[in-house]
């Protein structure tokens, strides 16, 4: 009599459990929570909240958007793909690696920039790339300065075998292990790599200027939550090209606040601007978008996250997980799509329809 | 009768011993299979049959790049650095120990100091010790030992300042030197204590070395679970968890064992 009550009440508890835990199921609503966290393309979502911009669009679409910041950019990526938020900042690789990879249908709603010096392997003293052979590399394994890295080796001939091997090293603490006599080289993204730079014989051997266009940082929300409630892709486009539109103007006043909630100054923020290539108007990010070497990169990246083994156990091949382009073309496998480019909400704004 | 004196028979034992692991492995089970009933590919959560399957696959079969089978190199790594680490706590509190409760020059000299020390978070320290260490072996060790040794001293320097007066009188009445004293009297009386602390310690060992491991490292227990964190591999991740609960947990017995054997005249203290 006993146990089965302890049964009853423990099949209750993980119920209950179970049903808290289970992920958002897509649906119309008009509360909306949407993370970022702190890199030179991304500083705009803060500036949105902070400045109320966002809350203007929101309201003139009827519905409340939240704008989170996140520490830790992993972390908010994690939390997203847990179902704790409806979109997140994230690069292509990433979100093919963790949200799409886990199988939730994540649409890449703005394509806002993509890196152009921002990310850089730096040797400490004299050499090139040929010189790494032999030296431990610190990076953030598995992200973005890793595929840099092997796209850079690459270009040299050399492999990761080369090297005596990648050495995980936290982005909080890559200035003070630079420091480091162990330290021989580093793969780092901005705000670090400039402060890195500052250090006399840091050598940048390569940066992401030598493979334009191949790591793009995007807002990507969940494709059913985007399905149900176009207008909160419509609210989030409109205010973010609202800014877009103030930074390509030069307004001063909007880039110190960025700078700021970045840590830096206004020159600092406007250097790494400078490696970074904005979309600042939506007619150009569309054409990024549809243009032919994204499938081209998004092949690449996919088979970089398999030979490293991110795409995790349920991925046989590169093409486990289906990317679907603007002209509705796939790469990958297409009865797996959880990754969609889709520009209707980009053409809106650039047609001034929102 | 009163509930305090209802004692369980030998199967309510073992059913009440279960009954919190059975409930948290059914809440899992269901909280999971739930999940994923709403998205196959959900990573969160994975199947406990998925669980078991990576960690048949992590404890035997080798990484596609260096052929190793990265789970017991993790696993030596992380041991042989928590037992380098633990190691020259032990050594160091033992040795510290004697000598702030037994000389009265050493107390004044270091007690006070060793308090303040004791009160500093071992992590806030973290970047210091990189810069000063580096990022290698050595800054591991050392976070271990910064983390735990001042415990250790004020633990076992407190228990030798409890061994009775009389004691000393009486050795002292022999004839025995200060030397002898410290190794006669004093280190004896510390052994069982010296076991005890380790065990009270070893979860903040463990602590540290995982945080240590987890900011800087190309292998380790630690170092694995930050690093497959990055694309959510929760079934590599729990079998992680458990192995190192396991490693905790057999570490313990073992000393629990060790102090018994050694010195069953203790026992009461244990």
């Amino acid at each position: 009599m006993k146990k089965r009550h302890f049964l009853k009440t423990a099949i209750l508890a993980s119920t209950i459990l179970a049903s808290t835990a289970a992920p958002v199921i897509a649906q119309e609503k008009t509360e909306f929570r949407v993370a970022w966290s702190i890199y030179v393309g991304w500083m705009p979502w803060g500036y949105l909240e902070d400045s109320g911009i966002m809350d203007k669009w929101a309201d003139k679409y009827g519905i409340d958007v939240e704008i989170v910041q996140i520490n830790d950019y992993v972390e908010s990526i994690n939390q997203y793909t847990a179902g704790a938020f409806d979109g997140v900042s994230a690069t292509n690789m990433d979100t093919l690696s963790i949200p799409s990879g886990g199988g939730v249908d994540t649409t890449a709603l703005i394509v806002g920039d993509f890196s152009n010096g921002n990310d850089a392997v730096i040797l400490k003293g004299e050499g090139d790339l040929a010189s790494l052979a032999g030296a431990p590399v610190n990076l953030v394994e598995l992200s973005v300065s890793h595929y840099l890295l092997a796209r850079a080796l690459d270009s040299a001939g050399l492999s990761e075998a080369d090297l005596d091997g990648v050495i995980n090293t936290s982005d909080a603490d890559m200035i003070a292990a630079y420091a480091t006599d162990d330290v021989q080289a580093v793969v780092t993204w901005n705000p670090l790599v400039s402060a890195i730079m500052e250090e006399p014989g840091a050598n940048k051997l390569f940066d992401s200027s030598d493979i334009p266009g191949e790591i793009i940082d995007l807002m990507v929300v969940n494709t059913e939550t985007l399905a149900a409630n176009p207008d909160f892709g419509k609210a989030m486009v409109g205010a973010w090209y609202e800014v877009m539109g103030l930074m390509a103007a030069g307004d001063e006043e909007v880039l110190t606040a960025m700078a700021e909630a970045s840590g830096t100054d206004l020159d600092g923020y406007k250097a790494q601007l400078a490696s970074t290539q904005m979309f600042y108007d939506p007619a150009e990010a569309v054409s990024f978008t549809q243009g032919a070497d994204l499938p081209e990169t998004m092949t690449n990246v996919a088979a970089f996250l398999l030979d490293k083994g991110i795409l995790g156990e349920g991925a046989p091949s590169p093409d486990f997980v289906g990317v679907e382009y603007p002209d509705g073309s796939v790469t990958g496998d297409p009865n797996n799509v959880t990754f969609r480019y889709d520009t209707t909400y980009m053409q809106m704004a650039a047609d001034g329809a929102l | 009768m009163r509930l305090i004196n209802k004692k369980p028979g030998p199967a309510l034992s073992v059913f009440l011993a279960a009954l919190p692991f059975v409930l948290m492995f059914v809440a899992y089970a269901v909280a999971s299979y739930y999940r994923l009933l709403e998205n196959p590919s959900d990573k969160l959560l994975p199947a406990p049959a998925t669980v078991l399957e990576t960690a048949q696959r992590l404890f035997t079969e080798g990484d596609r790049r260096s052929g190793r089978i990265l789970l017991w190199h993790d696993t030596a790594s992380s041991l042989r650095r928590l037992a380098i680490g633990v190691g020259l706590s032990a050594l160091f509190g033992l040795v510290f120990g004697l000598l702030i409760g037994l000389i009265p020059l050493a107390r004044n000299t270091l007690a006070g100091f060793v308090a303040v020390i004791s009160m500093i978070p071992p992590l806030a320290l973290l970047p210091i010790l990189f810069i000063v260490f580096g990022l290698g072996e050595l800054s591991k060790v050392v976070l271990i030992v910064v983390g735990i040794l001042p415990f250790l001293i004020r633990d076992l320097s407190g228990r030798t300042l409890e061994i009775p007066r009389e004691q000393i009188v009486k050795a002292e009445t022999l004839g025995a030197s200060t030397w002898v004293i410290v190794l006669r009297v004093g280190l004896p009386q510390l052994l069982p204590r010296l076991i005890q602390a380790i065990r009270l310690s070893l979860g903040p060992a463990w602590l540290f070395l995982i945080a240590a491991e987890a900011i800087a490292s190309d292998q380790g227990l630690g170092y694995r679970i930050f690093l497959v964190r990055r694309y959510l591999a929760m079934d590599v991740i729990l079998t992680y968890v458990i192995w190192i609960t396991f490693l905790a947990f057999v570490i313990d017995w073992m000393l629990k064992t060790l102090s018994r054997k050694a010195f069953p005249w203790a026992e009461a203290g244990l």
